[in-house]
C-alpha cells in the first residue's frame, strides 16, 4: 500500500468516488436482471453497467495512473472504445435471436415480422 | 486518512461488483430460457472487466489492463457467437 | 487517394489504436503501426464494405455530446425503475418507427446510439420498408418516442452521413 499513499488527496478522493459510483451502477444493473419479469425488460438492465458503470471505472483508472506516474496514461480509452462499439452489437444480436425464437415458437406477446 | 478512505472504497467497490456477478450467475443458472442465460453471461463479462480494472488500481499495476482488455474482447466474441447460434443453429454461415 | 489509401479515417484510427497500445510515439512505432494499419485495411477490402461518407464533424461532435447527456439521464431513470418496486403502472413494449435515413453507416450509428442508451433497444430493422422495431422499457407515449428519435438523432445523422 506504499504506492497508494503517494497519491495526492484530491485524486484519491475522486478515484474513490468514481469507483464506488461505477460499481454501484453495475450492481444496480445486474440486480435488474433479477427484478424484471420478462426477457425484453431484462435486456435493458445490463446497459447500466456497460455504459456509465464501466465508464466511471475507466475514468477512475485513467486518473489514478496518470496522477501516480505523472504522465498521461490513456490506454484505458481502448477498452472504452471497445465497449462503446461492442455492447450495442451483442445486445442487438441477443434481442434479435430472442425475437426469432419467440416467433418461431408462436408466442403471441411479440409483434409479427413486418 | 485519505489513503485509508481510498483503500476502503476499493474494497467496497470490489464487494459491490462481486454481488453484481452473483446476480449475473443467478440469472445464468436460473434461466429460464437460453437467451436469459446468455444475457447473464454478457453481464458477468462486463463485471469481470471492471473487477480486473479495480484490481489493477488496488495493486497499482498496469498489468491487469491487458487482462481486462482480453476479457472484454472475449466477452464480445463469445456473446455474439452464442446469439448467432441461438438464431440460426450454427455459428458461421 | 482512394485507390492507394482506401478508408483513410479507419486507417488513422487503427494507427491511433496501435500508438495508444504501445504508449509511445517513437518513429519506429509510427512506421510499424502505419504499415500494419494500411495492411489491415487492405485485408478488410476483401469483405467488400459499402462505401460511405462522413461530413460535418462539428455536427457529429454535437451529436456525441447529446448522446452522452442522454446516456447519463436514462441511466438515472432506469436505475430508479429498478430500485423502486412500487411503480406497477409502468408499461414496456415494442414500437415500430419509420425511418428516413438510408445510409448504412448512419443506420449503424443510430442502432448503436439507441441500444447504448439504457431503456431503449434496437431489435429489428426492415430494409424493405425502412422501419425499425424498438423495445422501450418505460413506454408512456409512442408518438413522443418517435418524435424524440427522429428529431434528436436521425436528423443529425442524416446531416453527417448522407
Amino acid at each position: 500500500m506504499t504506492h497508494l499513499a503517494e497519491l495526492p488527496s484530491w485524486a484519491a478522493l475522486l478515484t474513490a468516488l468514481l469507483l464506488l459510483l461505477g460499481a454501484a451502477l453495475a450492481l444496480i444493473g445486474s440486480f435488474g436482471l433479477l427484478r424484471f419479469g420478462s426477457f425484453y425488460e431484462r435486456i435493458h438492465a445490463p446497459t447500466l453497467g456497460s455504459t456509465l458503470g464501466i465508464g466511471f471505472v475507466l475514468i477512475a483508472s485513467m486518473l489514478f495512473f496518470s496522477v501516480l506516474q505523472s504522465r498521461p496514461v490513456l490506454h484505458e480509452v481502448l477498452i472504452t472504445a471497445l465497449m462503446v462499439v461492442t455492447t450495442p452489437i451483442t445486445l442487438m444480436l441477443l434481442a434479435r435471436a430472442a425475437l426469432y425464437r419467440d416467433r418461431s415458437e408462436g408466442n403471441d406477446d411479440v409483434p409479427p415480422s413486418a | 486518512m485519505i489513503t485509508e478512505l481510498l483503500v476502503w472504497s476499493i474494497f467496497l467497490a470490489q464487494i459491490l461488483l462481486v454481488l453484481a456477478m452473483g446476480c449475473a450467475v443467478f440469472r445464468i443458472l436460473r434461466g429460464p430460457r437460453a437467451q436469459d442465460r446468455v444475457l447473464g453471461l454478457d453481464t458477468l463479462y462486463v463485471n469481470a472487466t471492471m473487477l480486473l480494472l479495480i484490481f489493477g488500481i488496488r495493486t497499482t499495476s498496469t498489468l491487469y489492463f491487458e487482462a481486462a482488455l482480453i476479457i472484454a474482447l472475449l466477452g464480445f466474441v463469445s456473446t455474439a457467437a452464442i446469439a448467432k447460434f441461438l438464431m440460426r443453429g450454427e455459428v458461421i454461415e | 487517394m482512394t485507390r492507394w489509401l482506401p478508408f483513410p479515417l479507419l486507417t488513422a484510427t487503427l494507427l491511433a489504436v496501435w500508438l495508444i497500445l504501445n504508449e509511445s510515439v517513437s518513429p519506429g512505432t509510427i512506421i510499424l503501426g502505419s504499415v500494419l494499419s494500411v495492411g489491415a485495411v487492405r485485408v478488410l477490402l476483401a469483405l467488400d464494405p459499402p462505401a460511405g461518407r462522413f461530413r460535418r464533424p462539428l455536427v457529429a461532435l454535437k451529436l456525441a455530446l447529446v448522446v452522452l447527456g442522454d446516456i447519463v439521464r436514462s441511466n438515472n431513470a432506469v436505475a430508479r425503475i429498478i430500485l423502486h418496486p412500487g411503480t406497477k403502472n409502468r408499461t414496456s413494449g415494442f414500437v415500430r418507427i419509420p425511418l428516413d435515413i438510408r445510409a448504412p453507416y448512419g443506420l449503424a450509428a443510430l442502432s448503436c446510439i439507441i441500444t447504448a442508451t439504457p431503456g431503449t433497444i434496437w431489435v429489428e430493422y426492415d430494409s424493405a420498408k425502412n422501419t425499425v422495431l424498438l423495445h422501450i422499457l418505460d413506454l408512456v407515449d409512442e408518438k413522443v418516442w418517435i418524435e424524440t428519435i427522429k428529431q434528436r438523432y436521425e436528423k443529425r445523422l442524416i446531416e453527417v452521413f448522407e
